[in-house]
């Protein structure tokens, strides 16, 4: 099973990092939550697989590790805010450039004109 | 005690005249005077009563790890340096309260002075080299803004620049000295390093540490080649010049040199660099400057010339080589100090510096023209003043040098031509500014005048002491010097005579041959001058410093070009490829593949599971460009990992997780509606390439590094203790909500306030956010005429107290069982987001009166407070307490401020989630005007 589990984290983690480095705002969010499903996963796995033992006391019981479970936790609960705000950023974007576009278009122009004289200091 | 004192009062002072307002420029007058007068007077007293060759230390411990110490030594060469640095620095003070009379910029020149002064007194007073360090970066960092002390002059800030690039450099040279010494000595005391100088002689880093020192020493010191942010540096106020220039920023590099002399003399490394800079510094700097215009410059190059000497006098590497180069040191600051002033009195007596239209002015000024006679003639070492008994010594020990064979004669004749040359340029001095016929008209200040009375004073003092030095060596500066040499040269001082008169002998009669020469140079000195322009205008060293500084900036510019391509793919594509590489290598070199750790059997619903999960995240790379359907299989691969959290043991994650992507989809949906709904890709094949490989290792190593982690035993982490004292030590059974409101509950605190200022970011960029919506939907198909479905409205409205409830129970039963403040909130909010969905935002709004940030400040106020509240029990911040409650119906509730805290969390969350998705609806007030329109 840890294969399985492993492969899939894999997958995952694969596809979120695509998306990641598109160059269009919607598959750059959806890779983002591709990826930090794939993360989370990955720290509930270093507390190793277990079926049928949460951690949750009760007489006689085997517990599943509950620190990852923790961590794991916050970051579902952080990773929406995370999500929600970079949703905004893309859209405040939209309405400022016109552009669905990651890079600024204008500013990715005016860098390719041959000139050094901004790097001058002072 | 004393001797921190010393160090501390210049920047105690400093910090009064920062307080003091810009106009109190008598205050600030009197606080730098009084400084620099208690600082010499703290000194001279703490000197008496030490023994001529006894040693006073204080240390205080700093950052011992890594052996740095507040400690501080005062012995008869740091004596020296800091009666220099003090006494000159009063004298300077003085002049500089006429120079700068009536301006505004008095209290800053005093404040950076004194700055100034408080890091030299680091420098030459420190026992620890690291300590030293520190004080040297200081001085090349207030040297800066002394330097552009007028940021509006172009050249005052190149200038600046030049002298902070040159000297950092040997700044930082000198660090990586000083860190090499410390490897080899096992400490950074000086006292611990000077002990061990056979040691660091035969290490094979001694070379490293020798020419890093004398980078470090020839940078500060202007030595060639880096002789030429000097000059520039007189774009300083004259009263910067005549400081840093005579007795302190440029002598430290001396002082470098003299303080770490016994680490390195003898040794053939540190013989030869020395002397071959010396002697090119010595007589580079002589010829240029006879043919400088700007008085200032002249001063400037002399400067170097002197700075040549002293660092030729060390190279030499006799015992009395080393007490003719303090012996020079002393006699060039006392000088150089005086004539700096006197060319600042001609200055703004006639306001300019140009030797090309000054002359005559002795008629006007002769009080001046006596002292800058006299400081010139001492320059030039004309006997009777002190500056002809350092030469004489360095005349003699040229002679007595055997470095060079055949070539030794070669030294003592350059001493005379470096000589006859110092001859000239002072003689051109003297007799360009104050004699060679009347005064012109076209002064700027005309007639000009001699200064005020006091403005004079301190050239006074130091011309007489130079008449006294020259006069009586022995009385005025012999146990001064006889100290500093002994502890330069560890004890071993040579048997020498400080007196006017040896007798005739080689070294006289160089002296005679050089004056001569000199003066022959002078009178010829228009012929010399033709010469000068065809051979060495293009001897600029400042201009292939500015071409080395361009090329420098071209060269970052393309490595700027390659990193910085303004396109986040590009950026999160190094970063990535970073994130593979450093881990991936530790990983390779793991080996085994697979532990031995217990599996868990395959059942075939869970990997059914698994596989879905994974060809649903393939899918939604696959179905990119159309948005929706995208959409849908996210969610749903959102929905697996959930089933997945469930399958292997944790409830509470499943909860979130499957409450988290509700909310999180109803956000996307918002969002693609004003996307564009078809979105092909625009990257060109390369890009998806170099994408597709980075995504493909990405995935292979995150995969591997779990599986190899998962087969592996778990180390003993604190997971027992945690399963250990939840229920005891919190009342709580289940363990990860006791973790996130107990135990870690600072944790969840912070982490809760993220959430809540990412939530005010999302409310601040929508501000005045105004998208235009689109005319269709997907697939250009025409919008529902029904915006709001009645039948969802209805069941929307059943669901909401019912929903409320389902949150009050998963809120109350957290503690115990699967749920909590963070489950019961999503799922509060999940309710009320329903309600925004189904009867439009206008509607919800004007029902739901709640301000959703004020929730979510009260929210984290609640954790807060409650966390506090421990603190009034005497316990640490969030300590909690429990108890059980018995209520009629419902049975046993536990009841525990941990649970407050819970509240406090769940209202932070609400208040955020509703704050970032309403807000994002309001945007559906605009789709409704346009589509009415």
């Amino acid at each position: 099973m840890e294969a399985a589990f492993a492969a899939a984290i894999g997958v995952l983690c694969a596809c979120g990092i695509y998306l990641l480095l598109c160059a269009r705002v919607l598959p750059v969010i959806l890779g983002i939550t591709l990826f930090s499903y794939a993360i989370n996963l990955f720290l509930l796995g270093m507390g190793r697989l277990a079926t049928g033992k949460p951690p949750v006391i009760a007489a006689g019981a085997q517990y599943a590790d509950p620190v990852p479970q923790a961590l794991v936790l916050t970051a579902i609960v952080i990773g929406f805010a995370m999500t929600a705000f970079t949703v905004v950023l893309a859209l405040r974007s939209l309405a400022l450039t016109g552009s669905d576009h990651v890079d600024d278009q204008a500013d990715r122009r005016g860098h390719a004109k041959p000139d050094g004289g901004e790097t001058r200091g002072a | 005690m004393a001797l921190g004192w010393l160090v501390v009062l210049p920047f105690v002072a400093a910090a009064l005249l920062a307080l003091t307002t810009a106009h109190a420029r008598a205050l600030s007058t009197w606080i730098a005077f009084a400084a620099a007068l208690f600082g010499l007077g703290l000194l001279l007293s703490e000197r008496v009563g030490m023994a001529t060759y006894g040693v006073m230390q204080w240390r205080h411990a700093w950052v011992p790890e890594i052996g740095l110490a507040l400690s501080l030594r005062l012995d008869g060469l740091s004596f020296m340096f800091a009666l220099l640095v003090l006494a000159i620095g009063l004298l300077v003070f003085i002049y500089a309260r006429y120079y700068l009379a009536g301006s505004d910029t008095l209290p800053r020149l005093y404040l950076l002075l004194l700055l100034f002064m408080g890091a030299m007194l680091g420098v030459v007073l420190s026992n620890n080299l690291l300590l030293l360090v520190i004080f040297w970066e200081l001085t090349s960092l207030v040297s800066f803004l002394l330097i552009g002390f007028w940021p509006a002059r172009p050249d005052a800030r190149r200038g600046a620049r030049m002298a902070l690039t040159i000297t950092g450099a040997g700044g930082l040279a000198l660090l990586a000295a000083v860190l090499l010494l410390g490897h080899v000595c096992g400490s950074f005391e000086l006292d611990d390093v000077l002990a061990q100088t056979a040691r660091i002689q035969h290490d094979p880093l001694f070379p490293a540490i020798l020419l890093l020192t004398l980078f470090a020493a020839f940078t500060k010191s202007a030595q060639f080649p880096f002789q030429f942010w000097l000059p520039h540096a007189m774009s300083a106020p004259t009263p910067v010049s005549a400081y840093l220039h005579s007795a302190t920023m440029v002598k430290a590099g001396i002082f470098l040199l003299a303080r770490l002399y016994p680490v390195f003399e003898g040794t053939d490394w540190w013989a030869y660099s020395a002397t071959l800079a010396g002697l090119v510094t010595l007589v580079g700097g002589a010829s240029m400057a006879l043919f400088q215009r700007d008085i200032k410059g002249l001063l400037a190059y002399s400067t170097i010339s002197h700075l040549g000497l002293i660092v030729l006098l060390f190279g030499l590497d006799t015992q009395l080589s080393t007490v003719a180069a303090l012996f020079h040191t002393v006699n060039h600051a006392v000088f150089k100090a005086s004539l700096f002033m006197a060319a600042g009195i001609i200055d703004h007596e006639t306001g300019t510096r140009d030797l090309g239209r000054l002359r005559g002015l002795a008629k006007y000024m002769p009080h001046t023209a006596v002292l800058a006679g006299v400081a010139s003639l001492a320059m030039a070492g004309v006997p009777l003043l002190n500056g002809f008994l350092s030469k004489e010594m360095f005349f003699g020990e040229t002679l007595a040098q055997g470095m060079f064979g055949p070539l030794n004669w070669a030294v003592p004749v350059i001493a005379i031509v470096a000589a006859a040359l110092s001859v000239a340029y002072s003689l051109r001095f003297v007799w360009g500014v104050f004699f060679d016929g009347p005064a012109p008209r076209d002064l700027p200040h005309y007639p000009p005048h001699e200064p005020p009375r006091f403005m004079k004073l301190p050239v006074e003092i130091l011309v007489v002491l130079c008449l006294l030095i020259g006069l009586f060596p022995q009385y005025t500066i012999g146990r001064l010097l006889e100290s500093a040499a002994w502890f330069t040269l560890g004890g071993k001082v040579p048997a020498y005579s400080l007196s006017l008169w040896h007798g005739i002998n080689t070294p006289l009669i160089m002296s005679v041959v050089s004056f001569a020469a000199g003066a022959l140079l002078f009178f010829l000195r228009r012929d010399a001058f033709r010469h000068h322009r065809s051979l060495l205008s293009d001897m600029n060293a400042s201009e292939g410093f500015d071409r080395l500084v361009q090329r420098l900036e071209k060269g970052a510019a393309v490595v700027v070009r390659v990193f910085e391509t303004r396109s986040l793919p590009d950026y999160l594509s190094w970063m990535i490829a970073a994130m593979i590489v450093v881990p991936g290598t530790a990983f390779v070199a793991l080996g085994a593949w697979g532990g031995d750790f217990v599996r868990l059997p395959i059942d075939p619903l869970t990997l059914c599971g698994l596989v879905l999960m994974a060809l649903l995240a393939v899918g939604v790379v696959l179905v990119r460009a159309h948005t929706l359907y995208a959409l849908v299989m996210l969610s749903t691969c959102g929905l697996l990992v959930t089933l997945a959290f469930a399958r292997f043991s944790a409830p509470d994650l499943a909860l979130t997780q499957v409450s988290v992507e509700l909310v999180t989809v109803l956000l996307l949906v918002l969002a693609i509606y004003f996307l564009p709904n078809f979105q092909p890709d625009i990257e060109p094949i390369p890009t998806r390439v170099r994408n597709g490989a980075l995504a493909l290792a990405g995935g292979a190593l995150f995969g591997s590094v779990a599986y190899q982690v998962m087969t592996r035993p778990p180390a003993e982490g604190i997971a027992p203790y945690f399963l250990a004292h939840a229920l005891p030590g919190s009342g709580g059974h289940n363990v990860v909500n006791v973790i996130l409101v107990d135990f870690r509950g600072f944790d969840t605190m912070v982490e809760v306030s993220v959430l809540v200022v990412a939530g005010l970011a999302v409310k601040a960029l929508l501000r005045g956010l105004r998208l235009k919506a689109p005319d269709t939907g997907p697939g250009g198909l025409p919008w529902s005429s029904q915006s709001h479905p009645l039948l969802l409205a209805i069941l929307a409205r059943l669901m909401l107290p019912l929903t409320a409830l389902v949150a009050v129970f998963v809120f109350l039963r957290g503690h115990n069982l699967p749920g909590g403040g963070f489950i019961a909130s999503l799922i509060l909010s999940i309710a009320l987001l329903l309600q925004y969905v189904a009867s439009g935002v206008l509607w919800a709004e004007s029902r739901i009166r709640i301000n959703y940030r004020a929730l979510a400040g009260l929210g984290i106020l609640v954790a807060a407070t409650t966390g506090l509240g421990s603190l009034a029990f005497g316990q640490p911040f969030l300590t909690s307490a429990f108890g059980h409650l018995h209520l009629p119906l419902i049975g046993e509730i536990e009841l525990s401020t941990a649970m407050l805290f819970d509240l406090g969390v769940l209202g932070a969350v609400v208040g955020t989630t509703l704050t970032i998705v309403s807000h994002l609806g309001v945007r559906d007030k605009d789709m409704q005007s346009v589509e009415k329109s």
